[in-house]
Order: structure tokens, then sequence, then C-alpha cells
């Protein structure tokens, strides 16, 4: 049978991109069908019934759904470039630092640009702080997964491109050099991986979309 | 491998930690455990094993941490592979078994955790209706999972039986404080059957709390967090 691979995304959601990022570098054929957000197809409902968002990775009709979910199929499914390390201690502390990204790192940067007056003091305090933690790990490491990409390096996307735009877009201060080094080269080095270069969305247009999506709320200097 | 090789820090009283307990059972590895009463304080080596979140459960394996429980699960699968599985082999049942764990985690349990802490009247009858409108989709998760087994897991527990099961505790001292049946036989029939199961399963016997012993600990923690606040 012909594998057939559909992935859908929305060309702004970082989480959409970690598969993008991930199927390219398994060097996996794939049909991209891109969601409307605001006009959710059909198809998207169908598939992700329980969230109705985006990533959705089809693979042969079944449905899966949630970024690291997807991440972690794709590396099980297809042989070839490993996007996880075959120790399981390394791999233990590989999805610790995923998990750490989304549970903490994102939500504190979400709140910290646009929650409520209350909750976006605390979130301040506490982006520097996560985002120290994840200057530590990376030692002298290139990537986080070591002279390769690896999970983390792709959950850790938004961090090393949406971020900037934010920064760009609000005029906000979350990732600079003084503060924090390492993961400002990491950063660079991650845009500049031709992989990642090619699934990431133009920055003009991201800017723009994040000011006209959420410029009307009070944002954080 | 020596007893002192695997150690795994928790609470009598924590969902989370019992996962890592439940695995280890399955796999048939001796451990030491220490209780961490993380009422009164948090032990050194806790802090020291576990200073970005400084929580129970740890497994600390030769000397290495490995934080946050449902990544030690795997771990504890991958590492002692030679014991029944817990994770399924099939990538797309893995996926599935993921999507619903983390479902649990983190759309579910939410509502759980505002029960707890409600104060007023409404705030307790709205997260005891979000908390039984969240258990309705595994009623049919039941049914894709087990395919027509004991388990989410099939003949034997597994990841999603561990990762749902070890809030049976909590959900019975919600039951009996809210005088509710949160499984029941109309919206939920499968599970509540599959919670008898999984609650007098071998590997998990032991380690579901007594509900009232439970109860008794919620006052408790109740009263001191009010002092505290």
């Amino acid at each position: 049978m012909a594998e057939e691979v559909l992935l859908f995304g929305a060309w702004a959601s970082p989480y959409s991109h970690r598969v993008e990022m991930a199927l390219k570098l398994k060097g996996v054929e794939y049909k991209y069908v891109e969601e409307d957000l605001a006009n959710k197809s059909p198809s998207l409902l169908k598939y992700n019934p329980i969230h109705k968002k985006v990533p959705v990775l089809v693979h042969n009709g079944n449905p899966i759904v949630e970024s690291q979910v997807i991440l972690e199929y794709i590396n099980e499914t297809w042989p070839g470039y490993p996007l996880l390390p075959k120790d399981p201690y390394e791999r233990a502390i590989a999805r610790f630092w995923a998990k750490f990204i989304d549970d903490k790192c994102l939500l504190a940067i979400f709140k910290a640009s646009w929650g409520e007056e209350k909750e976006r003091e605390k979130a301040a305090e506490e982006v520097p702080e996560f985002l120290n933690h994840l200057e530590n790990e990376l030692k002298e490491k290139r990537f986080f997964g070591g002279e390769s990409i690896g999970m983390v390096d792709i959950v850790a996307n938004f961090i090393s491109f949406w971020v900037g735009a934010f920064e760009e877009a609000f005029g906000s201060e979350l990732l600079t050099r003084e503060k924090f080094p390492k993961l400002t080269n990491w950063t660079h080095q991650f845009v500049n991986n031709t992989v990642v270069k090619e699934s990431l969305p133009p920055r003009d247009k991201l800017v723009a979309y994040l000011r006209n999506r959420f410029g009307g709320r009070n944002v954080s200097k | 491998m020596a007893k002192s090789d695997v150690k795994l820090l928790g609470a009598w009283t924590s969902p989370f930690a019992m996962r890592p307990r439940i695995a280890l059972n399955i796999k048939s590895v001796d451990y030491e455990f220490q209780e961490e009463d993380w009422l009164v304080s948090k032990s050194e080596l806790l802090l020291k094993s576990n200073p970005v979140h400084k929580k129970v459960p740890v497994l600390i394996h030769a000397g290495n941490p490995i934080c946050e429980s449902l990544i030690i699960v795997q771990y504890i699968d991958e590492v002692w592979s030679s014991g029944p599985s817990i994770l399924p082999s099939d990538p797309y049942d893995r996926a599935t078994a993921r999507f619903w764990s983390a479902y649990i985690d983190d759309k579910w349990f939410p509502s759980m955790v505002a029960f707890l802490f409600a104060q007023e009247e409404d705030a307790k009858k709205a997260a005891i209706a979000q908390m039984e409108e969240g258990l309705v989709p595994l009623e049919e998760a039941f049914g894709k999972c087990s395919k027509g087994k004991a388990f989410f897991g099939g003949d034997r527990i597994g990841f999603l039986d561990i990762a749902f099961g070890c809030f049976l505790g909590w959900l019975r001292v919600i039951e009996k404080a809210g005088g509710i049946e949160l499984l029941n036989e109309t919206q939920t029939p499968s599970p509540l059957k599959w919670a008898e199961r999984f609650s007098s399963d071998i590997a998990v016997k032991e380690l579901l709390p007594d509900t009232d012993k439970l109860a008794e600990f919620r006052k408790k923690a109740q009263a001191k967090m009010t002092a505290n606040n």
C-alpha cells in the first residue's frame, strides 16, 4: 500500500512547524494542508474532535494529535535521523526538557506578554528564571540534542524564532545576549540550519500577524 | 540489581508518585522508597535531585535522577525491558496511550485540583461538572485502547491504566465528599468496571491509599494551607 502522510497545520503556529521539521529531518514525503484557524475544516474537526487544533498528522488514515506525541510517533515510525537519544537516561532528560519548555516556558512567555495584570507580573519574573534553566542545560553543546538537532531543539523552536518575532512586534525584551549568551548562540545555529530554515515562516509576515492578532492587548516592556 | 541502586522519592498521598511505583512493581524491581512529608518540608535529596520543580516523584537510578512521573514510567519500561511491557509495541497504539495520558494530566486533572481547592459551593459545583464532563471521552477511549480486553493496555495494565488509575484514590475522596459518582453506569460504564479491576491488580493493590485516610490528610492539608495564607 502506498504510504499516505498528511499534515494539517497553520503557517504561524510553532507547534505545526515542529512537525514539519521532524518530517523533513526524517526525509518523509507528506502533503501539507493549511488550516484557517478562524474557520476550521470538517476534516480537522473529524481528526481532532477533543482539541480541535493543529497540528494533526494523518498516517494512512490514522490521526495523531498533540505535537510532542506526534514527534515521538514520527521518531518511532520512520528510521534514519534520530530525534531522541538511544540511551534511556539521555532520553528521559530530553523528554524532561521538552515538557519543561511547553508546560512552563511557553506558558510563562504567553502570560508575560498578554496575560492579566497580576499574571503578567508573576510571569515576567518567571521567564528569565526558566530561560536560565535552559541556558544551563545547553552547557557547551551546539544544540540541546548535542552535535545535531533533536527533539528538545525542535520543541524549543518557539524560543528560537517566535520569541524574536514577539520582541519585534511588541518591543519587549525576553531573550538578550547579555543574560543568555548560550541560548542566543543556539538560536542562531538553529534558525540557520538548512532544514529548519526551509520550514520557518517569513519573519516580517509573522511580526505583522502577531501585531494584528495580539496587538490590542497590554504588552510587557 | 542491588536495591540501593534504585531509589524512589515519593509520597503516599501523591497520585503522580504512585505511577513509577506501579511500573517498578510490574517489572518486579526492588527499590528503596523514601517518603517525602511535603506538607512539613522537602528533603535535601529531593531539592538536589529535582532542582527545577522540587517535586515528587523522583527516581534515582545508579545515582542518576529522573523526574516527571510519566517520563519515569517510560524510563522504567525502557531500562527493564525484559519485564512485561508497559507501553504498547505499536507506534500508533503508543501515540494513543500518550495522547490520553496527556489529556488526563493537562485537561482533566486541573478540574480535580479546582474542586479540591474550591471554597465556594458554586466553584465546587462547577468543578464537579467539569470533572464529570472530562471523564466522558474515556468511555470511547477504553473501547479503542482495550480492544475488548480488561485494561486500557490490553490483558495487563499498561501506560494509560497507570496514568489514569493513580487518581482513583482521590477520585473516591471526592465522590464521598460530594455524594456523587464520577465514574458511573450511565456515562462511563467501561471505566467504572475497569476501576475495580485496576484497584485489585497485584501491582496496584497495596499502593492505592485508603479513602478515609486520604480524606483525613486532605483536611490537614487544607488547614495548613489556609493557615499559611
